[in-house]
């Protein structure tokens, strides 16, 4: 889906990028506060929505190539956090739905997760 | 391409705002000269993984790449505390972070072991009290 339909799924709002959130395509998501996990498991090309507002997501989002994230449970980010998305072109969304919520939508209209299912 | 090229960085203790510009700035001079997206991708994580290392258990360090025709260097030297126990430290999911790590979303314990997965070849040596030095290699596939 576009991230401006994924956008109007999650009643959400762009903070830092003036760009067409129409022109970017994702079908990828990964839901996670844990950015040791993200750099371990996210896959290229994913949407990362998370609950932490640092500035070391988006650097995380730089290192995997991750083309939006999501802040869910009504976060705010830092300003040092939007500035350093904006400088490298990277949207952000803020939701107020919950993680669980936000990936419950997502999940229902058709977006995959970004790893394939572990062996237990 | 001709020399290679060398980059190296100061990486300061504790400082989390900084903290993976460096290792952005290693992926873009990849991205500049060509390497492919995939290659970028792994080293960034490695120089990424290296650079929060640094900054949550040794108070510091450098931070080098050098570039090659066919292959990427890259070191990461701290004078820190030293590793312990190294075998420990390559389990996933042991982690020895302070909670200003935790609550930046790192120290899970996966940080070596993700190095480790993503380069070609991997080696580290700790001395207590002296500090560690993490070397791997990246190549880069000819096509």
């Amino acid at each position: 889906m576009t991230l401006q339909e994924l956008a109007s799924l999650l009643d959400a709002k762009n903070i830092s990028t003036e760009d067409d959130l129409n022109s970017i395509v994702i079908n990828n998501a990964y839901a996670c506060d844990l950015m040791s996990d993200v750099l371990a498991f996210c896959t290229p090309g994913s949407l990362l929505l998370t609950g932490l507002t640092n500035v070391q997501i988006v650097r995380t989002a730089q290192m995997l190539d991750i083309p939006a994230i999501v802040f869910v449970r009504g976060k705010v980010p830092l300003d040092e956090t939007v500035q350093l998305a904006r400088e490298n072109g990277i949207p952000i969304l803020l939701t107020r739905y919950s993680m669980f919520e936000s990936c419950g939508i997502l999940f229902a209209k058709g977006m995959k997760p970004s790893i394939q299912m572990q062996e237990i | 391409m001709g020399a290679p090229v060398c980059l190296e960085y100061r990486i300061e203790g504790n400082d989390f705002m900084v903290a993976g510009a460096a290792s952005n700035n290693i992926k873009n001079t990849l991205k500049m000269l060509g390497i492919a997206s995939d290659i970028c991708r792994r080293v960034a994580i490695i120089t990424y993984e290296s650079e929060i290392n640094l900054v949550i258990h040794a108070g510091g360090g450098i931070l080098q790449a050098i570039i090659s025709e066919d292959h990427v260097d890259l070191v990461a030297k701290d004078e820190g505390p030293g590793i312990p126990d190294i075998s420990k430290a390559m389990i996933e999911g042991y982690s020895t972070a302070t909670e200003e790590a935790r609550e930046m979303g790192f120290g899970a314990g996966m940080g070596l072991p993700n190095i480790k997965r993503n380069c070609d070849e991997f080696d580290i040596e700790s001395t207590i009290g002296k500090g560690t030095t993490l070397k791997c290699v990246v190549y880069f596939p000819q096509n």
